[in-house]
């Protein structure tokens, strides 16, 4: 089938939309940018592909009889085949970086360290990926890397090797590893032995196993023809693919927001390293749009530094915002002296809920300065971005839209992050029709 | 016509104007002139001439060593000695460069000024910036005072005032610099020679009119507007000059040719723009070829009209009003505009020129240009029905380029006026 893809490429990361040609988007796809652009295009355009044969397969299902939860749990299968498969690779390039100059030395007991610790992830991935486990990113070298950190540091105190000697085996392995893009027919193979797993789980399905396997094949082997490919986002220069397929994120984000919701007039994208206010007629098409300036005070990267700041994930700044009581006051969201501010308020004995939803409030303010400047909300405002997951972030924004515009429609969508991709996947559309 | 064998390809024009310049620069460098400081908008040039003073204008020192890479250490070295991020790139690139020995572009030193001529023309950093080069060079500093045209008229008080100012401190002071007695007549003369070339600089502005624009009018304009705005509005080798450009460009519109670029012509013209604000310096070349790599030209410009305005009122200097013409030339200068003004200006720009629309440089450190800018980009946008478009860079601050993020702002809008385009009246199609 004809396939029309969207690629954004983020500083943060890498999203990909694949619709058909009725423009119904059929997958989406995310990775880490991993500072390699073109693995990153290709990775989350696989996986946008994967998404689509789990819609393929949904759609040749049908409902009912206990399809959806095979599909669950089909899901979380191939994802922990394609865990523990990413998993054998990383740990068979760890040994061979062992025969390095500069490991050869210690290859012995560095080899036996890294069995052990590769054999407990091993043994700990189906509780990783266990229903209803929840995991704090789903990328792989989150996931493998926490566990490898948190292993290695005990394991190699055992052995008497040196935490930093593990991590660097480690570190050069990973990259290897990221650099890798899941062919075709390893995914097939992967999805095939999900499903065979899964069905023996699921109980009380009215589906056989040969029905099932039958019906995953037959999608599998349905070619995703990929028509027209389009590409956004800072790397988008980076794209493999001529001039005529690369579209402005502005337009792409401005498009995409039309689509999820086709009353917006003001879509606010804040992204890793910009953040964008844009003004968009009745059919999606940008007539105006302000953004930061050389500076990336206020953007999503501005969190991520702050998370590191305090010791705690990025995915828990929100969560601990919205306990706070009262909103401390930050003036700076230049990243470089928001550092010097946190630590001055926390020196103050600031409650650190507060002070973080002080640090929401100072982007958001930014964020509503780049709105009035691109026109102000006088209609429906959406917002995407990654920042747009975040609750404390959304909160500071309702209140100061409110406290500026009035009552307003907010549009967030659970896949905003996609926002840019969807917006290519259209243009793409557009192109190759 | 074009010098192909260079890396960078340049016009006859081009190559007779850097002569010039390095002339201009042999001329103040070689202690044989008595040298006055004054700056670009409103210059005093035809008045200096009478007196035999060498016009030195910082600013285009500023603009030189941003062009060859030194103002990033000027700037960094005014820092050090206690100038904030935040002043006019143009101050700190002067005060950085007098500090590290004040070398000329031609590898000679700087003298010490003679005099400082301060025409006000709606840059109230200008006044600090000679303040801190009086205190430095303790010389005889005269200040032309230009009234503000706040309402966008100029008054005949405000015009007397600048004669008076003219007669009764400017002209005494060069008097008793030079030795030299004031010659009415010998102004004059130069004036004649000023409104000869004027008009064949007006007629170079007008004739990117012509689709394609054989010229563009703010990379390329910068140059075309050199010898006008700086030490050569008077002389003969302004009218031989801005003879020869025009030559240039007619040929180039007999041959059909797109706007000329540093890497040879325009292939094709996809987008006609306006630009307000002064370009970035530091990447200039890199910034020009984000606009012709996408196809994009620039057809009018408002710092084409920094120096002074020559095509919005059709002024030239009068040699028979000579004085009161130097009052006017120094009262129309584009910054001592007010915002009305220039968004009439700009808006007659972008409907005459049949442009796709209105693109603001706003920079950073120059407040007398960037305040109300986007307020003007509105107003324009209504009154031209043309979308407008914001980015942000720097005059001499190599710090303050971002060309990604640059590009990006730049990529968008061209692809936003291709959108508009192919929606065309439609209002189905979304793209």
């Amino acid at each position: 089938m004809r396939t029309f893809i969207g690629i954004d490429l983020g500083s943060t990361t890498t999203k990909a939309v694949l619709m058909d040609e009725n423009r119904q988007v059929l997958g989406r796809g995310i990775t880490n940018s991993r500072s390699n652009y073109d693995v990153a295009a290709k990775v989350s355009k696989q996986e946008s592909k994967i998404a689509a044969r789990f819609t393929l397969f949904k759609n040749a299902l049908g409902s009912g009889g206990g399809a959806e939860l095979l599909l669950a749990d089909l899901e979380r299968n191939f994802r922990l085949e394609q865990f523990l498969s990413e998993l054998n690779q990383l740990e068979a390039t760890c040994y061979r970086y062992l025969d390095h100059e500069r490991f050869k030395d210690l290859k012995g007991p560095l080899r036996e360290a890294l069995e052990t610790v590769f054999k407990t992830i091993t043994v700990e991935a189906p509780t990783i990926y266990a229903p209803g486990a929840e995991r704090k990113s789903d990328f792989f070298r989150d996931i493998a890397g926490s566990r490898f950190m948190n292993l290695a540091e005990s394991v190699g105190k055992q052995a008497g090797l040196s935490f930093d000697v593990l991590l660097n085996v480690y570190d050069k392995s990973i990259i290897d590893i990221e650099s890798q893009v899941s062919s075709d027919e390893t995914v097939s193979a992967q999805l095939l032995n999900g499903l065979a797993r899964a069905m023996g789980e699921v109980a009380g399905l009215d589906i056989s196993k040969a029905d099932a396997q039958k019906a995953l094949e037959s999608v599998l082997g349905q070619e995703l023809e990929e028509t027209y490919v389009v590409g956004t986002g800072y790397g988008r220069v980076r794209l493999p693919f001529p001039k005529e397929h690369i579209r402005s994120e502005i337009l792409c984000h401005g498009l995409g927001a039309h689509m999820m919701f086709p009353r917006t007039r003001t879509v606010l994208d804040i992204g890793g390293q910009d953040t964008k206010g844009i003004q968009v007629d009745e059919n999606g098409i940008v007539v105006n749009f302000q953004m930061n300036d050389r500076c990336a005070a206020g953007c999503g990267r501005y969190l991520g530094y702050i998370a590191d700041e305090m010791n705690i994930g990025l995915h828990e700044l929100g969560p601990i915002a919205m306990k706070a009581t009262k909103a401390t006051r930050i003036n700076s969201t230049c990243t470089v002296f928001a550092g010097a501010e946190l630590r001055d308020r926390m020196a103050m004995g600031e409650n650190r809920a507060d002070i973080l939803a002080g640090l929401h409030r100072a982007i958001m303010l930014r964020a509503m300065s780049i709105i009035s400047r691109s026109g102000g909300v006088t209609e429906e405002f959406t917002f995407t971005g990654g920042v747009a997951k975040n609750e404390a972030a959304v909160k500071e924004l309702r209140q100061l839209i409110f406290e500026n515009y009035g009552e307003k429609t907010i549009n967030i969508s659970a896949e905003s992050i996609y926002t840019g991709a969807l917006g290519g996947a259209s243009f793409a559309h557009s192109a190759g029709n | 016509m074009n010098n192909s064998n260079q890396d960078v390809i340049k016009s006859n024009s081009q190559l007779l104007q850097k002569e010039m310049i390095s002339r201009n620069y042999d001329r103040i460098t070689s202690g044989q002139f008595k040298v006055s400081s004054t700056f670009v908008p409103g210059n005093l040039n035809e008045l200096l001439m009478c007196f035999d003073i060498a016009n030195n204008l910082p600013e285009i020192n500023a603009i030189q060593n941003a062009m060859r890479k030194k103002s990033g250490d000027f700037i960094t070295e005014a820092e050090r000695s206690g100038h904030s991020e935040d002043v006019c790139t143009y101050v700190k690139a002067d005060i950085g460069m007098m500090e590290k020995g004040n070398i000329a572009p031609n590898g000679k030193p700087f003298p010490d000024p003679d005099m400082l001529l301060l025409s006000y023309t709606g840059c109230f950093t200008f006044l600090k910036w000679f303040e801190l080069l009086r205190e430095q060079y303790k010389c005889p500093t005269v200040m032309l005072h230009v009234p503000y045209a706040a309402d966008g008229k100029v008054t005949k008080n405000m015009r007397d005032y600048i004669v008076t100012q003219l007669k009764e401190e400017v002209i005494p002071t060069m008097e008793k610099i030079s030795g030299i007695k004031f010659d009415i007549d010998r102004l004059r003369e130069y004036l004649r020679k000023s409104a000869q070339a004027e008009n064949d600089l007006v007629w170079m502005l007008e004739q990117s009119k012509h689709k394609p624009s054989p010229i563009d009018c703010y990379f390329g304009g910068v140059y075309y507007m050199g010898p006008i705005f700086t030490a050569f509005r008077g002389t003969d080798e302004a009218i031989v000059y801005y003879k020869l450009l025009r030559e240039e460009i007619q040929q180039r519109i007999d041959l059909g040719l797109c706007a000329q670029t540093p890497e040879g012509d325009m292939s094709e013209e996809k987008y006609r723009l306006v630009v307000e604000g002064p370009p970035n310096w530091t990447s200039f070349r890199e910034f020009w070829k984000m606009f012709y790599e996408m196809g994009a030209v620039v057809v009018a410009s408002s710092y084409t009209k920094v120096g002074g305005v020559y095509d919005y009122d059709n002024f030239r200097h009068d040699p028979d009003h000579p004085l009161e013409s130097l009052a006017d030339y120094c009262l129309g200068v584009y910054t001592n505009r007010n915002l009305p003004t220039r968004v009439d200006m700009l808006a007659r720009n972008v409907k005459e020129y049949e442009a796709d629309g209105l693109l603001i440089n706003s920079i950073k450190s120059c407040n007398s240009f960037s305040a109300g800018q986007l307020v003007m980009m509105r107003e324009i946008e209504k009154l031209t029905g043309k979308p407008g478009a914001f980015i942000e860079t720097d005059l001499v601050d190599p710090r303050y380029f971002s060309a990604a993020n640059v590009k990006n702002r730049l990529e968008s809008y061209f692809q936003m006026i291709d959108q508009k385009r192919r929606a065309g009246g439609s209002a189905t199609v979304a793209v």
